[in-house]
């Protein structure tokens, strides 16, 4: 699914805009933990959070996901932004909870990580 | 190849780590992440040792007091050994168990804490070894393998 497509399925404002918003999202997770996001993480995946801190952005970084989207319209602060930024991570903001934007977004059809053949 | 082309090309990083310190959390295993990449690891490797590095460094800042990531990259592995000075681990299988923590209130806030990482660290890695000394410190081991992975 586009990221695009993401984006208008969750309302989303865009917070860090990717140089491709047609860049492909294979697979997306929902979680609140960081090492949660390190296990489950994998090529090309979405990570939908509510954690707004600065150490989501670092862990995004270490396992190279695709973009992340922070739920509850909880926005988070600039040095977030920036970190995202620099590092070419998009991010998104939706007013939506955890459960209603990763409902959406799977019944659009993204995949959750236990229906694609690699999850590593 | 023979051995002593082999130590030739064998890279050395050394990476400090401050407890509690958030500011520079993450960047150790962030700049190796980035070395492993300019070097032309396989993705895949450099992915399992950038986590492994991370869960690692992470555990030293929230749980020791200070310490060091030593990296060694060599054709055939890398090893990161992770060394601190900080309160040790009295029981290594309960701390490997998913789900076990003593983080804090405060760290659980930011969060860490879900008694992951060691699990995390132990399926990135072709080898653990963990060794602690309660009151002393804790000395972690991870082994990815270059050559000849399948993984
Ligand atoms: N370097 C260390 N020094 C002292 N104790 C440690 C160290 N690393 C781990 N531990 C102990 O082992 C437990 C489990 O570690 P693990 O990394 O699996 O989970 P965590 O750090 O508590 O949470 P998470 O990594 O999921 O954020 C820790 O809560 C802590 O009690
Ligand atoms: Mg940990």
């Amino acid at each position: 699914m586009k990221l695009l497509k993401i984006q208008q399925i969750l309302e989303a404002e865009i917070l860090v805009e990717a140089d491709n918003m047609d860049k492909e999202i294979r697979v997306a997770f929902s979680a609140d933990l960081i090492s949660d996001v390190l296990a489950m993480c994998c090529e090309q995946a979405l990570l939908i959070t509510g954690m707004t801190h600065v150490q989501v952005i670092k862990a995004a970084r270490i396992c190279d996901l695709s973009a992340v989207v922070f739920v509850r319209g909880k926005r988070p602060g600039p040095e977030v932004i920036e970190l995202a930024k620099h590092n070419g991570i998009p991010v998104l903001l939706s007013r939506l909870t955890m459960y209603e934007a990763s409902g959406l977004l799977f019944s659009a059809g993204l995949s959750g990580i236990n229906q694609i053949s690699d999850p590593h | 190849m023979n051995e002593q082309s082999r130590e030739e090309q064998s890279l050395f990083l050394e990476f400090p780590l401050e407890s509690l310190d958030f500011m520079r959390a993450g960047e150790a295993s962030s700049e190796l992440k980035q070395r492993l990449k300019k070097l032309g690891v396989k993705p895949e490797l450099v992915r399992r040792a950038a986590i492994a590095a991370y869960e690692a460094e992470m555990n030293v800042i929230i749980h020791a007091r200070k310490g060091t990531m030593r990296v060694e990259i060599t054709p055939a592995r890398l090893l990161i050994l992770v060394e601190d000075e900080g309160p040790g681990i009295i029981d290594i299988e309960q701390a490997m168990q998913e789900g076990f923590s003593t983080a804090s209130q405060a760290i659980r806030e930011l969060g860490f804490g879900a008694g992951m990482g060691l699990s995390n660290i132990k399926r990135c890695a072709d080898d653990l070894v963990i060794q602690s000394t309660p009151d002393q410190g804790t000395r972690l081991q991870i082994t990815i393998n270059i050559e000849k992975s399948d993984r």
